[in-house]
């Protein structure tokens, strides 16, 4: 197979079979004991313009696979193709130097705007590093531009000399949104963007990030460790467990339809916002299994109220449904179960009513 | 009890009164800059304030030693030695009189019981001290020629000791002025070689890791392993006594900054190790930025106040190293004055007991020490401004 064959032109990002695992160290000798196995063997593709939602408990690795893309991670095995102007790029295996121009195309947006931004930086000079270190215009042109972007995140440009301490959270976060942006990236891995913020800024910042997207035609890998986030602002969403993906689905039929076990547990443990709506709430037993040692088989089957035998032994692969290509889902039972959903179309509709 | 209901009056309650209360302090707290934060800090600090201030005024004398001395280090009267501190008056104890401030010479007189030289004050002989009086002849700051004093004795042939004076009749407290020269900067030199030592290795070892840091590790350990002083001893006896005072000089700040880079060494590479674990530094480096500008821009700015703190602390450390080399005859040697090396004439119990005055540098080394101590504290509040 040739690097170019059997992807979509649509398709900006095309990640196969990546593996990171952390050695750990011990001992004097600083001897490889094991590892964990943060990211074991994912593939997914993002579409340009999408938002794909990746959403998983903590410790599954959805980090590191941001991390990775964006090759603050080096990954361990896999592939990475990544569409350039000249075509597609295996990404995984470029060195520093190769990797420059690509950085200008995929750029990060990190969860906490405390530790995200150098307190002794000031604003303005905080989103104008990424110009500053591609050599992007002059300086007049920087500044102008800095503060075009301050105007767009909605702080104005009045900010530039402030320090990232005399901001609220909600600003410093659209401090890190804007630089983000500032080099005009088309690839925005966004991971956990509001979750260190607090609930009545954390609807404005979702609601900017889309904004921007639609303004500037942007896609995003959008990381929540919970679907209730994702829900209103992703077209795809991708649920991890344990460094593996269980299912890959439209976020409706996500919500509609949940084909996954662990889909259906992280479902129920959002509280149902629907008009009189109840539900019986299960919740899901025991702790996520250590990376190191990952279990046999399906890596969810300890914790599946539904695992057979079968699940034991064989790791199930993630391939579409029969009757449904657009979702995948990695799981013996997807056919024999039916799982609960979040809410029926029935309830979708009345929920949306009651939206507008 | 309905647990609810109460759970959300709290909450509302709490709320309202976080307002409320913090709206004064963030406001302002808002409006300052960082540089404004950690100056309002330090100033808040007033122990600390006053040792800066102490510090700088010690630091002025002995820079300026000739004008502040009222004798050069060496000027020395066989008439007086081991004279004791002579009082400065202003009032005659006979007549009551009040008159510009004056002395009485001494005049020595064997004791023919004990065979010592005892001093007695000849009251016949009012002697006023001077402002700005001519005397010794001095470089000011080594290069100006210049033989104007602070203060001193209006008549050359007596000589006034405010500190006593020592075996050779040289003036103690001129001395000690000479002294901090070599002293202070002692502290001074040693915690510079320190700070481009330590921090250097320190940041390469943290960012890299690996077997460069493994093995600055155990270096440092093996360093640190031998207790402090015997190793100073050693290294400073190792300093060839052939060599001019200067280079004695020399060995003895790199033999103290030997030790201290090894401490600061470990400060920076923990700091290091934390800062590049920060998401700003993993911003810059998602967006490219090379190893020597997330340095530059990112580790330097957020560790050199750290640095700063654990330097600061680290010169009385040396200063005290100094001292206790001279002390024992292996630190600076003469014609060099130290506080340490005057602090030798001290050495012997009967001394301190016949001429406690020899006593008086080691008052200036705890002066020195506690006030670097105390700033060293002040910026160590400093360096974190957004804690409250
Ligand atoms: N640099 C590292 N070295 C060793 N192990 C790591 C490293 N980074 C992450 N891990 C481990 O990899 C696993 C996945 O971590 P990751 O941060 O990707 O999870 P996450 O899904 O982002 O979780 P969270 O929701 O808490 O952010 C965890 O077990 C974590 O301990
Ligand atoms: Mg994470």
């Amino acid at each position: 197979m040739t690097p170019t064959e059997a992807v979509g032109a649509d398709v900006i990002l095309e990640v196969r079979d990546l593996r990171l695992h952390f050695p750990i160290k011990a001992g004097l000798l600083k001897k490889t004991v094991g590892y964990v196995k943060a990211v074991d063997g994912v593939s997914f593709s993002v579409y340009a313009g999408e938002t794909l939602g990746l959403v998983g408990e903590s410790g599954s690795g959805k980090t590191t696979i941001g991390r990775c893309i964006v090759r603050l991670y080096k990954p361990t095995t896999g592939i990475m193709r990544f569409r350039t102007k000249a075509g597609l790029v295996n990404i995984a295996e470029l060195d520093k130097r190769e990797l420059q121009p690509i950085r200008r195309d995929i750029q990060m947006l990190f969860q906490d705007p405390n530790s995200s931004l150098n307190a002794r930086m000031r604003v303005g000079d905080i989103i104008a590093e990424p110009l500053d270190i591609h050599a992007i215009g002059t300086a007049a042109e920087r500044r102008t531009r800095v503060e075009d972007l301050l105007e767009h995140v909605g702080l104005g440009a009045e900010m530039y000399n402030r320090f990232p301490h005399q901001l609220s959270g909600g600003q410093r976060q659209r401090v890190g949104v804007a630089r983000a942006l500032s080099i005009e990236p088309r690839l925005v891995i966004c991971d956990e963007p509001v979750s260190a913020l607090d609930v009545s800024v954390q609807a404005q910042v979702l609601n900017l990030l889309s904004d921007l997207q639609e303004e500037l035609g942007l896609t995003y890998v959008f990381i929540a460790h919970d679907l209730s986030v994702v829900e209103y602002i992703s077209d795809r969403v991708m649920v991890m467990y344990l460094g593996k993906l269980m299912e890959t689905a439209p976020t409706r039929k996500i919500f509609e339809r949940p084909t996954h076990p662990y889909t259906e547990a992280l479902l129920n443990s959002i509280p149902k916002r629907i008009r009189g709506g109840h539900r019986k709430r299960y919740v899901l037993a025991g702790d996520i299994p250590s990376p190191v040692n990952p279990p046999s088989g399906c890596v969810f089957h300890t914790r599946c109220q539904y695992a057979k035998d079968i699940c034991k032994t064989e790791t199930p692969p993630l391939q579409p449904l029969p009757d449904d290509p657009e979702t995948s889902v990695a799981c013996h039972l997807a056919e024999e179960v039916t799982l609960q959903p979040y809410y029926t179309a029935e309830e979708r509709r009345v929920l949306e009513a009651d939206r507008a | 009890m309905n647990k609810l209901a109460g759970n959300g009056r709290r909450f509302r309650l709490f709320g309202l009164r976080k307002k409320h209360d913090e709206r004064d302090v963030q406001d302002e707290y808002q409006l300052l800059t960082v540089r404004q934060l950690m100056i309002r800090k330090f100033l808040r600090n007033r122990m600390a304030l006053l040792s800066f201030i102490a510090l700088v005024i010690i630091y002025l004398v002995t820079l300026l030693a000739g004008f502040f001395a009222p004798y050069t280090a060496r000027d020395a009267d066989s008439k007086l030695t081991y004279s004791p501190p002579m009082a400065i008056r202003l009032q005659d104890p006979e007549t009551g009189h009040f008159h510009l401030p004056f002395f009485y010479p001494l005049r020595g007189k064997r004791n023919m019981e004990t065979f010592q030289l005892e001093y007695v004050e000849e009251r016949a002989k009012r002697i006023p001290i001077q402002f700005f009086v001519r005397g010794e002849p001095y470089l000011a700051l080594g290069v100006i020629a210049w033989d104007v004093h602070l203060f001193g004795s209006s008549d050359p042939a007596e000589r006034l000791h405010i500190m006593g004076s020592d075996v050779r009749g040289r003036d103690l407290f001129s001395r000690i002025i000479y002294g901090g020269q070599v002293s202070l900067s002692v502290g001074i030199f040693g915690v510079l070689i320190t700070i481009a030592v330590g921090s250097v290795i320190g940041t390469l070892s943290g960012y890299y890791g690996g077997v460069f840091d493994n093995v600055v590790q155990r270096v440092i350990e093996t360093i640190r392993s031998f207790p402090q002083l015997p190793l100073w001893m050693a290294l400073a006896a190792a300093i060839p006594p052939q060599w001019p005072p200067e280079w004695v000089y020399a060995g003895i700040v790199v033999v103290l900054a030997f030790i201290n880079w090894t401490g600061l060494s470990r400060e920076a590479r923990g700091l290091v190790l934390s800062l590049k674990e920060r998401d700003y530094v993993h911003a810059a480096e998602a967006s490219g930025a090379s190893t020597a500008r997330i340095v530059r821009v990112h580790l330097i700015p957020n560790m050199a106040s750290h640095i700063i703190v654990t330097a600061t602390l680290a010169v009385p450390v040396t200063i005290l190293g100094e001292s206790a080399l001279s002390f024992l005859g292996i630190g600076v040697r003469p014609p060099m004055v130290s506080w340490g090396l005057l602090l030798n004439d001290a050495i012997k119990i009967q001394n301190i007991v016949l001429y406690p005055w020899t006593l008086f540098p080691g008052l200036f080394i705890l002066v020195a020490v506690i006030a670097y101590n105390f700033l060293g504290d002040g910026l160590r509040d400093m360096v974190d401004p957004f804690s409250r």
